[in-house]
């Protein structure tokens, strides 16, 4: 029993990671209708910028943190503005073809400045593990956790009171009706992709935090898809069920089915999972069922 | 006083002509309606107007400001609304929300208010909750306030939507369609909403109708376009006698066609 209780403690902090990540890509989906393929580069990306400001450049971990929040909104920003404004009314499949090269392009950036093998940053918080009962869950485990609920709370906030947060769901709902509504979408897309950067960026820091970092963090981004296509494309509530789900599904996988058939179960449940939810349930848990009126 | 000007307005899409050097003016505080057969570019105008297309040659003057090719944003901020011919609201939201967004605009505060809700925010928020109560009050849809939007019945959400393209308190409304697919009462309940948003609310309206009997009852002034051209403009009589108008509906011979 502890040990599935422990199982589960460790699958919601790594689920609440993945569902940070899907929200970043249902922001994106919801604003602008793009599946962005470079959403766990973005993540790797904002792993190097703190990693770049804490060990090579010396700066205190929390001072690091919230500098890379603010560079990792401004890669968004620049991303936005370079490769994504010039491609508004292309259909949607050039645009994200272009999110794959997008991806591409991050990695070997991040390959030929820092290289491919994993670096760690300086500890932060104590190795001690926390110990309630018969579980024991690491420091940066717990600042993980909270870190990404914090945010949730924030985000819902900002999409529920905010005049930006409202203008954009208004955007998702009905680009048309928002512009005669006196609402710049094109600002929207831009924040929409700076908000994705950000919310990415601080699930590197918090995943190479604990774990340490490398190129292959990119491959966050694919683990997302499962946790998205759980949720609904374009349902925020549905990107942190969905990702706190997946991240619970893998650990539990890895703990019970891995030793039974030697290894390599966790990594493929999550895909398993999506197969069978796109059989029955094809637009989600949450996500809006499109039905054209004719 | 003339509040809006369009001069030689022209729209083609490929080698589609929606649009064929159109000129009008529309006065302070008048109904003006554009009538034509479907297909005759009326939607397409209100469109240019307001910035959702962008016509390839001509001007539309607004507020003494040359708006052509102005994005659909900033024309709104100026002070056009309009409404859809396909409803186009917020479905997911709640009648209030839907209406709070037409009062987008006017909210200033950023995000660290919004969210602490102090000073700046409350106030604007307190103003605008009271000018969209009165809207409430005037389109008579107090009991659906809370309720959310997609689950209305079609006429109760058309009426949400000229609601909202009031609460962005604009000078000139264009209302593509507002009876569409609605039975007797409920265009006549129309009817009068667009009256009194006329009357007491001082707004200068552009309005797309098929419903004849409407559109003679309640416009100063119609235009009527048929295949992307004027054929004519006057008041509501003048445009009952003119021939050109009834061939267009009718389908009299066109000019020049051989029988």
């Amino acid at each position: 029993m502890n040990y599935f209780i422990q199982l589960i403690v460790s699958g919601v902090v790594l689920g609440s990671i993945y569902a940070l990540i899907a929200l970043g890509f249902v922001l994106i989906y919801k604003a602008t209708r793009v599946l962005n393929f470079a959403q766990g580069e973005l993540l790797m990306a904002g792993a190097y910028i703190a990693f770049a400001l804490t060990v090579q450049l010396h700066i205190p971990f929390w001072s690091a943190f919230f500098i890379a929040m603010l560079l990792c909104a401004l890669l968004g920003l620049i991303i936005e503005i370079l490769i994504l404004k010039p491609l508004i009314g292309e259909p949607i499949i050039s645009i994200v073809m272009i999110t794959i090269g997008l991806s591409i392009v991050l990695k070997a950036i991040v390959e030929m400045i820092w290289g491919t093998e994993t670096r760690v940053y300086p500890a932060i918080f104590s190795t001690q593990p926390i110990t309630l009962g018969a579980i024991s869950v690491s420091k940066s485990s717990l600042f993980s956790l909270g870190a990404a609920i914090t945010l949730f709370i924030i985000f819902h906030l900002f999409f529920k009171f905010s005049s930006t947060g409202i203008a954009m769901r208004a955007v998702a709902d009905d680009q048309q009706a928002a512009q005669s509504m006196g609402i710049n979408i094109k600002k929207i897309f831009a924040i929409s992709w700076m908000v994705a950067a950000l919310v990415a960026g601080i699930g590197g820091i918090l995943i190479g935090n604990m774990n340490g970092i490398n190129v292959s963090l990119g491959m966050f981004g694919l683990k997302v898809f499962p946790a998205v296509i759980l949720g609904g494309l374009d349902s925020v509530p549905g990107a942190i069920i969905g990702g706190i789900t997946i991240g619970v599904l893998e650990s539990l996988s890895g703990g019970y089915l891995d030793p039974l058939v030697g290894g390599g179960v966790k990594m493929v449940a999550p895909f398993a999972i999506l197969l069978v939810i796109l059989l029955i349930k094809p637009y989600g848990l949450f996500g809006t069922e499109e039905i054209e009126k004719v | 006083m003339i509040k809006l000007e369009v001069h030689d307005l022209f729209l083609s899409f490929g080698g589609i002509e929606a649009l064929k050097d159109i000129s009008f003016s529309v006065n302070n505080k008048e109904i003006f309606s554009i009538i034509g057969p479907n297909g005759a570019g009326k939607s397409s105008l209100l469109n240019c107007i307001n910035g959702l297309y962008h016509p390839q040659k001509g001007k539309i003057i607004f507020k003494q400001t040359d708006i052509t090719n102005w994005p659909a944003d900033k024309i709104a901020k100026l002070g056009i609304g309009r409404t859809f011919q396909n409803l186009e609201l917020f479905k997911g939201m709640s009648v209030l929300d839907n209406l709070m967004l037409g009062r987008h605009n006017h909210l200033k505060y950023g995000i660290m208010p919004s969210i602490v809700w102090i000073g700046r925010a409350s106030k604007e928020e307190i103003t605008s909750r009271v000018k969209v109560e009165k809207i409430i009050d005037l389109l008579e849809i107090q009991s659906v306030r809370k309720k959310t939007v997609g689950t209305l019945p079609y006429g109760l959400q058309k009426r949400v939507e000229l609601g909202r393209a009031l609460a962005v308190d604009p000078e000139i409304m264009l209302l593509d369609e507002p009876m569409a697919g609605m039975n007797e009462e409920e265009r006549e309940d129309m009817a009068r909403f667009i009256l009194d948003i006329n009357e007491e609310m001082d707004k200068t309206i552009i309005l797309i109708e098929h419903d004849m009997s409407v559109v003679m009852d309640i416009s100063d002034r119609i235009m009527a376009l048929d295949f992307g051209e004027k054929i004519a403009d006057g008041t509501p009589e003048q445009i009952q006698n003119n021939s050109d108008v009834l061939n267009a509906y009718i389908g009299g011979k066109e000019k020049g066609q051989v029988a």
